[in-house]
């Protein structure tokens, strides 16, 4: 336990990755990308708006606006990230080495998940300034932005986990990279697709009235929906009675999914790390 | 200290390592010779536990690679043939990394390090990016860094490879330093003359099956049955040379390009080989020296390779 709080591996991280520059730029284009997009998106409001000025529900649709670009943000970052942190250790044959240290793998995937996470969190924590225009605005309750950066935090270690598991099973990089972004790209476009598919057969086969969980399983899936379904509890409520006939808010069997997936993969990832020494082959 | 009962290791149907046994003492040095592909980085991933063995075992200081894997990670220190560094991160830093790694306390790797590099000849490049660092220094830094938790045993697959005779020589210097620590060190080279300097003892290895183990003198005497002798004297080269070619056992006498020197094979065993240095003496030769040529090592290795190929054909 001490291993994970002062973690050697995550530690050395932190060291390696804000000696560079890149770290620091990096932020500055994310933070740019975010800023330029939420001060363009006042602009043309007040631009377009007969009041001239800028209204609370205009402030909310921004605040989704920007909650929604930062998820797609993250989940483009997240396989770039955390792909590659084993595999990238295996090809700079530097792995070998720490294997045959007594750390234990728990505490060098953990550190290695946490270090390459943690850029990420401070991506987010840094973008929080932006968000302060909302509140300027009005339109949007505290209640509402810790929940979104909740559902940041579930969702990035989730897929970050997923993604460190292709890396350890996976010898190259390059190849638990596009693995992981093809589950990013399921995730948030083929579980939508997928949705939509459901739908139409469910009411096409069983009537505009009928019910059915498939869908739901599928909408529990997207961490777009799921956000949405947080953005609007009413209209989320109201869908998952007339669709799925489940009386259950989405955010719950995803924190539930997603929690499993991350203790899923960090297991999978710690068993194959190291070789079982008695695995006969 | 390390014993490896009947270790095998299989890809499918080519057998890597057949039924491996050996043993080795504590504080001995052990050179395991072979030509490329023969096993030995097999053996050494075995012992460091990077590698389930298809069947047998190996234990280090009573534990089993198989059944205690990360207890036998804290009495080894291992060095890998290829391995890379980190960039970005300073000499000391790198192997702060690694003592962090072995639970080593804050203030114990503080007095630990500068030690180490002063081991290492390093102390100079402590705050220089490891990256940035020759291929010499770099080897000198992971030897350096399989030392921080002060391991029992140390596995160093080919320690002076790619490495200039300089670097070469001190290597070596810091194996023997590590020798007279007390280290048991398995080492590993394809050039033999290397470590018939450093080794104690050596066990060559072809094609995964131990062929001989044994002193590297005694090797020698098994395979060519035969030593070379060089005297050299103060005067009157030609008396001498005619007083040992009067022994049976003398044979191919060769005078050296050294002045008063020359060279016999002899074939007597040690008694023998006194009593014909008591002649010598009692016939007054003016000898200043007399004594046991290393016999190149290389030749022997090719003629233990011939023997595992003729007794291979005649099987087949």
């Amino acid at each position: 336990m001490k291993q994970l709080y002062n973690n050697p591996v995550m530690n050395k991280e932190f060291k390696l990755r804000f000696r560079t520059e890149k770290s620091f730029l990096g932020i500055f284009f994310y933070l740019f990308a975010l800023g330029l997009i939420g001060i363009g998106f006042i602009y043309m409001q007040t631009l377009t708006s007969q009041y001239g000025y800028f209204r609370p529900d205009e402030s909310r649709i921004m605040f989704y606006v920007l909650s929604y670009l930062q998820l797609v943000l993250l989940l483009f970052t997240i396989p770039g990230l955390t792909a590659g942190v084993i595999s990238g250790e295996r090809e700079k044959q530097t792995l070998n080495i720490l294997l045959t240290t007594t750390q234990s793998s728990l505490s060098i995937v953990f550190g290695k998940l946490f270090s390459s996470l943690s850029y990420l969190l401070i991506l987010m924590i840094s973008s929080l300034p932006l968000y302060s225009f909302v509140f300027l605005f009005g339109g949007i309750s505290p209640f509402q932005l810790v929940s979104v950066f909740l559902i940041y935090i579930l969702t990035i270690f989730s897929l970050g986990s997923v993604s460190v598991y292709f890396s350890t099973i996976i010898r190259k990089t390059i190849v638990s990279t596009i693995i992981a972004y093809g589950v990013m790209l399921f995730l948030a476009l083929g579980t939508a697709l997928l949705f939509g598919i459901s739908i139409s057969i469910s009411t096409n086969w069983f009537g505009a009235s009928s019910s059915h969980p498939i869908p739901y399983l599928f909408a529990v899936l997207n961490p777009f929906m799921v956000m949405l379904s947080v953005f609007e509890p009413s209209f989320s409520d109201q869908m998952n009675k007339l669709f799925f006939n489940i009386d259950l808010p989405l955010w719950i069997p995803y924190t539930i999914l997603y929690l499993l997936m991350f203790f899923l993969s960090m297991m999978g990832s710690v068993k194959r790390l190291r070789p079982n020494m008695k695995q006969r082959k | 200290m390390i014993e490896i009962k009947n270790l095998t290791k299989k890809y499918g149907n080519f057998t890597a390592l057949d039924q491996l046994t050996l043993k080795i003492k504590e504080g001995t040095v052990f050179g395991f010779v072979g030509a490329n592909g023969a096993g030995k980085s097999t053996t050494f991933s075995i012992l460091a536990t990077l590698l389930p063995p298809t069947s047998g075992d190996a234990f280090i200081n009573g534990f089993s690679v198989v059944n205690n894997p990360s207890d036998v990670r804290k009495q080894i220190g291992y060095m890998p043939d290829f391995f890379g560094v980190y960039d970005q991160l300073k000499a000391s830093e790198y192997l702060d990394f690694y003592g962090a790694s072995y639970q080593i306390p804050v203030r114990e790797r503080e007095k630990l390090i500068p030690q180490l590099l002063e081991l290492v000849n390093l102390s100079d490049k402590k705050d220089s990016y490891v990256d940035l660092l020759s291929r010499g220094m770099k080897q000198r830094l992971c030897l350096a860094r399989a030392l921080i938790h002060d391991p029992k045993v140390l596995i160093l697959d080919e320690p002076a490879s790619g490495l200039d005779p300089r670097a070469r020589v001190e290597m070596k210097e810091i194996i023997r330093e590590l020798k007279m620590m007390g280290k048991t060190i398995l080492i590993s080279s394809h050039i033999l003359p290397e470590l018939a300097e450093m080794c104690d003892e050596i066990g060559i290895i072809d094609k995964g099956k131990l062929v001989i183990q044994g002193n590297v003198h005694d090797i020698q005497k098994q395979i060519k049955g035969e030593k070379v002798i060089v005297v050299k004297l103060m005067k009157d080269i030609h008396s001498a040379i005619q007083f040992f070619e009067d022994d049976p056992n003398v044979s191919q006498i060769t005078i050296n390009e050294k002045p008063n020197t020359f060279t016999f094979i002899y074939r007597g065993d040690d008694l023998e080989q006194k009593q014909l240095l008591r002649n010598a003496i009692m016939k007054e030769l003016p000898i200043i020296s007399f004594y046991e040529q290393d016999t190149d090592l290389e030749d022997v290795f090719m003629e233990i390779m011939k023997g595992v190929e003729s007794s291979e054909t005649t099987l087949q």
